[in-house]
């Protein structure tokens, strides 16, 4: 592990069932650093970034955020998910709750704080993410595009250090991926620190310093964005690159 | 845009709105629905005058057909003189009103009982009326409510002890079904997340309870709540009869309870829990404030259902000897005064039923209604 990375898997192992799903999977990332994870679909992207908060639980290697390693001892896994805030494909907002409330719940109940600051917070999130006027409505009256920047202002609202993002765009219609691409173009402009899981190549050419491409649970490739989209070195990663760039 | 300017905003046809249309639609679409219309209609239109005219307007209430104060079956209109056309004789209900209302409480302690329903009114505002004011109070008022009617309808605290083979009645009743259902829902939902927990323990318990507990007939629950459980105390400490029967009523109902409550768990995505785990909430943060509040509006109506189905299952207390509502009424018809009035004394205890549950079932469409509006379940 190097001295100043803030995630750290080292021959990470999962399996589902008999299925081996990430295999020796080692990665560092450096504070602030921006890496962008791509590669066919069932290829253990998700379930990597997964690991790194314990949605999922590695078996096998050792996973350490921010110093902290993650076992089954439930302080760690709830201390490094105050770090780690993530945002899923399917928006996953609480549907039963206004989007003010789905922002201010955890920074009230998880970090204890006053309900008028927790709204204020909320409110300046919002701007954060361009839809202060949306924050009385519930999700289910917002567009796809919407949702996700709350789903966003949500993990931001715990004040993370760490950002994953799991194909935040694959679930939206065309109209709405810039939208929710230049939220996070924001972001990473501020200095997050961000493991994104996506598709979208125009976003990884601007933002990434470092790509990860992976193919059936392992790392194959990792490069800057300038030699993997010009000079990649393995074959598998010339043919995903071949076939998602002439779409 | 410019296309809309051509098209005129037309109101749909006549012909399928209003009344004439409505009925065209759904009464007479064709033939076979207009005759089974036609069907209904006659018999609604045999059966409904007939039922006012027997219990209304050819009933007796206080008197009787000659005007004399009816005391017993002999006075009634439709005893005294059977060839006649005449109708319910209600007073049975009104002279033993105090027992189906109360059994056999003591009269100068009823204000008790009566002052315990009141509260229960009270105690339901805040359940029933989302923008009362005080709203957070009056629900301290709501969870203390069981203590509080404890202490009223028992008593001690300076009130005389009124022991529990003297209640009866409607006041059974509602015991049975209000306790019951209002302890067993809290029960019901710390069974069905047992029944769904990682711990193996808790989850095998939890399952065992559910299975046995479903598995048996609440008859056979309400015999083993009276005739083995005090085996099973120590000995000196004899429960209540009405305490053991509360027991046994309270399991039974706590375990189809968490059934319900668990299969609206099974429809919460796993999206949820992981959003929620990810902002890093705890499983007793997530559960209350993520979980349970979307499982629980799912499954309204089978909450209710089931708690329609206790309530009148309350009945069966009667073979175990408490005089319930319905207890009550056989005991009617059992003494030789009032012998023969069956059909009175049984629509009287169906309609007080009646009046219940349908409140309970018309709360549950205003809940769900309630929480439908503004909030769209989909999250796509």
């Amino acid at each position: 592990m190097s001295e100043n990375s803030i995630i750290s898997l080292q021959n990470v192992n999962k399996w589902f069932g008999d299925f081996q799903v990430l295999k020796d999977v080692n990665l560092e990332v450096k504070k602030k650093e921006r890496i962008v994870v791509c590669g066919p679909s069932g290829s253990g992207k998700s379930t990597m970034i997964r690991c790194i908060n314990r949605l999922e639980e590695h078996q096998e290697g050792k996973i350490v955020v921010d110093g902290i390693e993650l076992t089954g001892n439930l302080k760690n896994i709830d201390s490094v998910r105050k770090e780690v805030g993530m945002v899923f494909q399917q928006f996953n907002l609480f549907p039963h709750l206004s989007v003010k409330e789905n922002i201010t719940l955890a920074p009230i109940w998880v970090k204890k704080m006053p309900k008028a600051e927790a709204e204020e917070l909320a409110m300046k999130q919002l701007e954060i993410v361009k839809i202060p006027e949306q924050a009385n409505k519930y999700p289910g009256q917002l567009s796809g595009g919407q949702q996700q920047r709350v789903a966003i202002a949500r993990s931001l609202a715990m004040n993370p250090n760490i950002m994953l993002f799991d194909e935040p765009t694959s679930a939206l219609d065309p109209e709405m991926i810039k939208e929710v691409l230049d939220v996070m173009v924001d972001l990473a402009e501020g200095g997050m620190t961000m493991i994104v899981v996506t598709h979208e190549m125009g976003f990884a050419k601007t933002v990434a310093d470092r790509m990860v491409f992976m193919d059936e649970g392992k790392i194959v490739e990792e490069a800057s964005p300038d030699k993997f989209f010009n000079n990649p070195e393995s074959d598998r990663t010339k043919l995903f690159l071949s076939q998602i760039l002439h779409q | 845009m410019e296309n809309n300017s051509n098209f005129e905003i037309r109101k749909p046809p006549v012909a399928t709105t209003g009344i004439l249309g409505w009925c065209r639609q759904h009464l007479f679409s064709n033939w076979v629905n207009s005759f089974i219309t036609l069907l209904v209609i006659y018999f609604l239109y045999q059966l409904i005058p007939w039922f006012l005219d027997w219990s209304v307007f050819s009933a007796d209430f206080w008197t009787n057909y000659k005007g004399e104060l009816i005391v017993d079956r002999t006075f009634c209109s439709r005893v005294a003189d059977p060839e006649g056309d005449h109708g319910a004789c209600w007073a049975i209900i009104i002279v033993r009103f105090y027992q189906f209302m109360y059994g056999f409480y003591p009269s100068e302690q009823v204000w008790r009982v009566n002052l315990t329903y009141f509260l229960l009114v009270v105690a339901l505002l805040p359940l029933l009326i989302e923008k009362i004011p005080g709203r957070k109070h009056l629900i301290k008022f709501t969870i203390a409510f069981p203590i509080v009617a404890f202490i009223l309808l028992y008593g001690g605290f300076g009130f005389q002890i009124i022991p529990t083979n003297k209640w009866g009645g409607l006041l059974v009743t509602l015991v049975l079904g209000v306790f019951g259902i209002a302890i067993a829902f809290p029960l019901g939902i710390l069974l069905a997340l047992g029944r769904r927990s990682q711990l193996p323990v808790i989850s095998m318990f939890c399952t065992l309870f559910i299975e046995f507990i479903r598995g048996v007939p609440l008859i056979t629950l309400l015999f083993f709540g009276m005739v083995m459980l005090p085996l099973f105390l120590p000995e000196g400490l004899n429960l209540d009869g009405l305490v053991r029967v509360l027991v046994a009523v309270t399991l039974f109902q706590a375990a189809y309870m968490a059934e319900v409550i668990r299969g609206g768990l099974q429809a919460i995505p796993r999206g949820q829990y992981e959003a929620a785990q990810s902002v890093g909430l705890s499983y007793w943060q997530m559960n209350r404030k993520i979980i349970l509040p979307q499982a629980i509006r799912i499954s309204i109506p089978s909450i209710v259902n089931t708690s329609i189905g206790l309530f009148k299952d309350t009945t069966l207390v009667i073979i175990i000897g408490l005089l319930d509502l319905l207890g009550i009424g056989r005991g009617a018809l059992a003494d030789a005064t009032w012998m023969g009035l069956s059909n009175e004394v049984y629509v009287f205890v169906a309609l007080v039923f009646f009046i219940f549950t349908f409140s309970m079932s018309r709360y549950s469409l205003y809940l769900e209604k309630k929480l439908k509006t503004g909030i769209n379940m989909g999250a796509d």
